[in-house]
C-alpha cells in the first residue's frame, strides 16, 4: 500500500513517474480514453455491415474485455488516493457498479412502471385507475387469474414438488448407477428452453381428424385403444392441464435434485432409530425425513411458485394465449408489444408484482434475519 | 432383536422384495414418460419431411422396413446445400446459422459481465467495511424475485431514446441487471466463507483490494463462479421474453428461441425444420449442463439444504 509516510527502500528506488499523482492522472486519462474508445467501437459495431460471425465475435470481445478493462483501470485509479479518501472510494468501485445496475434496471423501473400504470396508452394523459379496472375486470385478465392460480400455481407447482419428492425418495433406495440414470433423465429438461420444450410437446399433442394417421403420440395411443382423437390444445379449460404438463416435465428435475441432496443429508442413525421403533418406510418418511427437509421443501416450492406465476414462454409458443389459456405475463406482453398500450401493460405488470409480493416479503424477512450478523 | 442386526440391514438393501420391485417399476415408468417426448423429437428430426407430416415417429420402430432417415432437415436448418433436390425457396430464409451466432453473442457476454460485476460486488460486501453495507446488500438481493415484466416498458423506452434498442449491448445490460441479484447472492455466500487468514497476510504485505480480488479471491471462487455461470448461461441462451422485447426490431439479430417461435407459428406445416432447429438449440445447453452439472447442482442446493 502506498502510504507515503513510511518510505521503504524499494519505493525510494522507483522513478518519479510512479508517484501516486502521476500514476493517478495517467490512470484517469486511460480510463477516459478507454470509455471513449469503447463508445466509438460500440457505435461502429452497431452500424457496421460486416459478416455476422465477425460482428458476434467482436461484440463478445468488446463486451467482456471492455468491462474487465474499466474495472482494472478504476480499481487502480482509486488506489492512488490518500488512505482517507480511499476508504470511501474503494467500496464505491467494488459495490457501486452492481448497485447502480440493479437500481437502474430493477428498482427505478418498478417505480416508473407504477407511475405509468396511471396513464393512458401512450403515457400522456392521467387516467386514474382505469388501467387497474381493466386489469381486474376484463375477461382475459379474469381467465388469466384462474389459469395462473388454479392451473399453473396449484397443479404446476403441486405436481412438480410432489413428483420431485417421490423420485428423490424412491431413487435414494435403488442401486447407485440406476439412481444416477434416473436423476439424469428427470433432470435433463432443466437445460432445455421452454420454447424447445414446447416444440417437443407439440409432437405429443398434435391432432389429426379421426380416420387419418395420427402423428401426435397422445392421440395415437388414444386411437389405438379405440378412442376418438382429441384436439388437446383447443379444448378450453382442459387444455390448460396439457400446458401445465410441460411445466411439470421441466420443473420436477429441479425439485428432485434439491430434495435428493437434502434427503442424503438426513443422518442415517435417525432413520434407523425410527425403524427400530417399528415404523414402516412410509412412517419413517413422514415423521423423520420430511420434517428434516422442511427447509428445502419450502425453498423449492416458493421458487417454483415464482416461475409458475410468471409463466410466459410455454403459453406464448403453444397457444399464444388463445382458447382460454391466457396468463398474466402473456397479457402484459400482448398489451405492451402487440397493442402498444403502455398504460394497461404497466398496470398488468404491477398486478404481476402484487401476486408475487407475498413470496418476496417472505424471502426478504428470511433474508434480513440471516444477515443480522453482517 | 435379530431384525436390526447389521446383517438384516444388509439384506434389506440387496434383496428383491415386492416393495423394491415396485420402487424400480415406478421409477422406470417415470423415466419412460420423461424421455419419450424428447426421443420422439430426435427421431423425427432425422426423418424426411413427408414422413414427418404423414406418420408418427414411432413407426420407424414398428415398421422398420419402411423407415427412412435423412440429414436434410439439419442441412436446411443450418443453411447448407441439399443435393439432388429442388429447394423450396422459402427454406432459404429458414437457415438458423445466424441465429446460433446471435444466441452466442447474446449469451456469452450476458454470462460473463454479470459474473464479473457480481464477484466484485460480493467481495466488496464480504471483505470491505463501509456504512450502509447491509441495507445495500438487502436491496440488491431483495430484488431477486421482482418479475422482470415491471422493468420492460421503462427500459424499452429508454433504449429507444438512446439508440440501444435492438443492440447486443442493450440485451447484455438487461440480462446483467436481471441476473445480478442472484449472482451477488450466490457469490457472496461463497466468498464470505473464504477463511480470513488467507488474505490477512496479503494485506500485511501491502496488497490492494484489487490485487487480493484478482489474485486470490477469483481463483479461489471458481466453483461458485462456475455454478452461477451455468445458471446464467442456460437462462440467457434459453430466454425468450428479453430477446423478444429488446431484439425483435431486426430479424438479422434474432436469437434461436425467437426463430423457433417464428417457425412454430408461421410455418406450422414445416415440422421437419422445427425438429432439427429445436435440437440444434438444445445441443449447447445440454452439453454445458452435463459438463458442469456438479457446479450447477451445488448452486441449486446452496443455502436451501443447510437450513
Amino acid at each position: 500500500m502506498r502510504n507515503g509516510t513510511e518510505p521503504s527502500l524499494r519505493r525510494s528506488r522507483r522513478l518519479p513517474m510512479s508517484s501516486p499523482l502521476t500514476k493517478g492522472s495517467l490512470l484517469a486519462l486511460a480510463t477516459v480514453f478507454s470509455v471513449w474508445v469503447l463508445g466509438r467501437t460500440f457505435l461502429f459495431l452497431r452500424d457496421a455491415t460486416l459478416p455476422q460471425w465477425f460482428l458476434a465475435l467482436a461484440a463478445i470481445v468488446w463486451g467482456v474485455g471492455g468491462s474487465m478493462l474499466l474495472f482494472t483501470l478504476l480499481a487502480n485509479f482509486v488506489e492512488q488516493f490518500p488512505p482517507r479518501w480511499r476508504r470511501g472510494l474503494v467500496p464505491l468501485v467494488f459495490v457501486g457498479p452492481a448497485a447502480a445496475i440493479v437500481v437502474i434496471y430493477l428498482a427505478l423501473p418498478a417505480l416508473r412502471t407504477l407511475i405509468q400504470s396511471f396513464y393512458d396508452a401512450k403515457g400522456e394523459n392521467f387516467v386514474g385507475l382505469a388501467n387497474y379496472v381493466y386489469a381486474f375486470t376484463s375477461q382475459e385478465m379474469l381467465v388469466s387469474f384462474r389459469n395462473n392460480f388454479l392451473f399453473w400455481l396449484l397443479f404446476g407447482t403441486g405436481f412438480s414438488v410432489i413428483l420431485g419428492l417421490i423420485v428423490a425418495v424412491l431413487a435414494d433406495r435403488t442401486h447407485p448407477v440406476f439412481e444416477r440414470i434416473v436423476k439424469a433423465v428427470i433432470f435433463m429438461p432443466m437445460a432445455i428452453s421452454m420454447v424447445g420444450a414446447s416444440v417437443i410437446w407439440k409432437f405429443v399433442y398434435e391432432y389429426r381428424p379421426a380416420g387419418v394417421n395420427q402423428i401426435g403420440l397422445l392421440n395415437a395411443v388414444l386411437t389405438a385403444l379405440g378412442g376418438e382423437p382429441r384436439a388437446w390444445l383447443l379444448t378450453p379449460f382442459w387444455n390448460n392441464l396439457f400446458l401445465v404438463a410441460i411445466f411439470i416435465w421441466l420443473q420436477t428435475g429441479f425439485a428432485m435434485v434439491v430434495f435428493s441432496a437434502a434427503i442424503k443429508a438426513v443422518p442415517e442413525e435417525l432413520l434407523e432409530a425410527g425403524r427400530i421403533d417399528g415404523a414402516n418406510e412410509v412412517q419413517v418418511f413422514l415423521h423423520i425425513t420430511l420434517p428434516n427437509i422442511r427447509g428445502s421443501v419450502l425453498t423449492v416450492t416458493t421458487t417454483i411458485i415464482l416461475v409458475a406465476l410468471k409463466i410466459f414462454d410455454i403459453v406464448q409458443s403453444m397457444t399464444g394465449g388463445n382458447y382460454g389459456t391466457q396468463v398474466i405475463a402473456n397479457v402484459q406482453y400482448t398489451q405492451m408489444f402487440r397493442l402498444f398500450n403502455y398504460g394497461r401493460a404497466a398496470a398488468v405488470a404491477m398486478v404481476l408484482l402484487a401476486v408475487v409480493l407475498p413470496i418476496m416479503i417472505y424471502n426478504l424477512r428470511d433474508f434480513s434475519k440471516r444477515t443480522e450478523a453482517f | 432383536m435379530s431384525r436390526n442386526s447389521p446383517a438384516s440391514v444388509q439384506r434389506r438393501k440387496s434383496h428383491l422384495t415386492p416393495g423394491r420391485i415396485l420402487v424400480y417399476a415406478i421409477l422406470i415408468f417415470l423415466v419412460v414418460i420423461w424421455i419419450t417426448p424428447t426421443l420422439g423429437l430426435l427421431v423425427s428430426s432425422f426423418r424426411p419431411a413427408e414422413d414427418v407430416r404423414s406418420t408418427g415417429w414411432w413407426t420407424v420402430f414398428t415398421q422398420q422396413s419402411e423407415a427412412r432417415f435423412t440429414l436434410d432437415n439439419y442441412r436446411y436448418a443450418l443453411g447448407l446445400p441439399v443435393q439432388g433436390q429442388v429447394v423450396n425457396p422459402r427454406y432459404k430464409t429458414v437457415g438458423l446459422q445466424n441465429a446460433i451466432l446471435n444466441s452466442l453473442a447474446v449469451a456469452i457476454p450476458s454470462t460473463v459481465i454479470p459474473i464479473l460485476i457480481a464477484a466484485i460486488a460480493a467481495y466488496g460486501f464480504a471483505w470491505i467495511r463501509f456504512p450502509g453495507r447491509r441495507w445495500l446488500f438487502i436491496l440488491i438481493v431483495g430484488l431477486m424475485s421482482v418479475p422482470l415484466q415491471v422493468s420492460l416498458i421503462p427500459i424499452l423506452r429508454d433504449y429507444i431514446k438512446i439508440g440501444l434498442n435492438g443492440t447486443y449491448l442493450g440485451v447484455w445490460l438487461a440480462h446483467t441487471g436481471f441476473g445480478l441479484p442472484l449472482a451477488v447472492y450466490l457469490l457472496y455466500n461463497y466468498i464470505s466463507t473464504i477463511p480470513r487468514d488467507i488474505f490477512e497476510s496479503a494485506f500485511i504485505d501491502g496488497a490492494s483490494h484489487f490485487t487480493i480480488f484478482t489474485r486470490l479471491i477469483l481463483p479461489l471462487s471458481t466453483p461458485a463462479l462456475a455454478s452461477f455461470a451455468t445458471f446464467q448461461f442456460l437462462w440467457t441462451w434459453n430466454d425468450l421474453l428479453v430477446a423478444l422485447v429488446f431484439l425483435s426490431a431486426d430479424s438479422s439479430t434474432q436469437v434461436l428461441t425467437q426463430r423457433l417461435l417464428g417457425l412454430m407459428g408461421s410455418f406450422g406445416q414445416d415440422w421437419h425444420l422445427l425438429t432439427a432447429g429445436a435440437f440444434i438449440s438444445m445441443i449447447l445447453p445440454l452439453t454445458v449442463f452435463f459438463l458442469l452439472q456438479r457446479y450447477f447442482v451445488r448452486g441449486l442446493t446452496a443455502g436451501s439444504v443447510k437450513e
